[in-house]
């Protein structure tokens, strides 16, 4: 059973496919260890670590792996630009919703290790974030 | 037929993507599930133009690709304004 896909656009087959359903795979694995990380690490900081490599390399995987499988000029150039694009823009997200959780005092894992004076601990300054030296450090 | 299984991993992280929008503690780990989610449906979508053999799919991944970015952006500047 091969779908629809053998009637009118026949996918790249021989060594070349098999690079490109290998590629494919190594996504959709990436992306599944992205969901494992979500589901499981403790904090947001980290979250947003595991979602940020599984969005990057997981999507440029499978998209790559896509045009590698995919027929015709057009669909491998839509899919490089979109890879592109991904690798683009997804580090800029991933610091958005970093610092916005910083900013928003999202609470780390008590087993982050930091720096002295870092972290965004409960200051009584006001509420303009950590962004100024030296929040008072509990214990 | 790596396809499909591949299509069926896709679906279990979207459903772990949508207990994190519910349960997640802070409103930066929502944005990250729906982060996430729109990975999920780009990489099920580009699969899907494969699988069944529909290449308008592709753009469909394409548009997706900045749409996703705007959405994370967005809501993160949102759930910074929310302090909590």
């Amino acid at each position: 059973m091969t779908g629809m896909a053998g009637t009118t656009h026949q996918l790249t087959g021989g060594a070349l496919g098999v690079v490109g359903q290998l590629l494919v795979v190594l996504g959709v694995a990436l992306v599944a260890v992205g969901a494992l990380g979500l589901l499981r690490l403790p904090d947001a900081y980290l979250r947003a670590n595991a979602v940020t490599k599984a969005a990057a390399l997981g999507l440029v995987l499978v998209l790559l792996g896509t045009a590698v499988l995919a027929p015709g000029l057009d669909a491998v150039l839509v899919l490089l630009v979109a890879a592109a694009l991904q690798l683009f823009t997804v580090p800029v997200a991933g610091y958005a919703v970093g610092s916005a959780a910083w900013r928003a005092r999202a609470p780390m894992d008590p087993r982050t290790q930091r720096e002295e004076g870092t972290g965004p601990a409960v200051d009584p300054d006001g509420p303009d974030g950590p962004v100024g030296e030296a929040p008072d450090l509990r214990s | 037929m790596i396809l499909d299984a591949a299509l069926v991993v896709l679906a279990l992280a979207a459903v772990v993507a949508t207990v994190r929008v519910v349960v997640g503690p802070t409103d930066a780990d929502r944005v990250l599930a729906v982060d996430l989610g729109f990975v999920v449906l780009l990489a099920a979508l580009a699969l899907l133009a494969l699988r069944l053999g529909a290449p308008a799919l592709l753009d469909l991944v394409l548009v997706g690709t900045l749409v996703g970015f705007l959405a994370t952006v967005a809501l993160a500047r949102l759930a910074a304004r929310r302090s909590g």
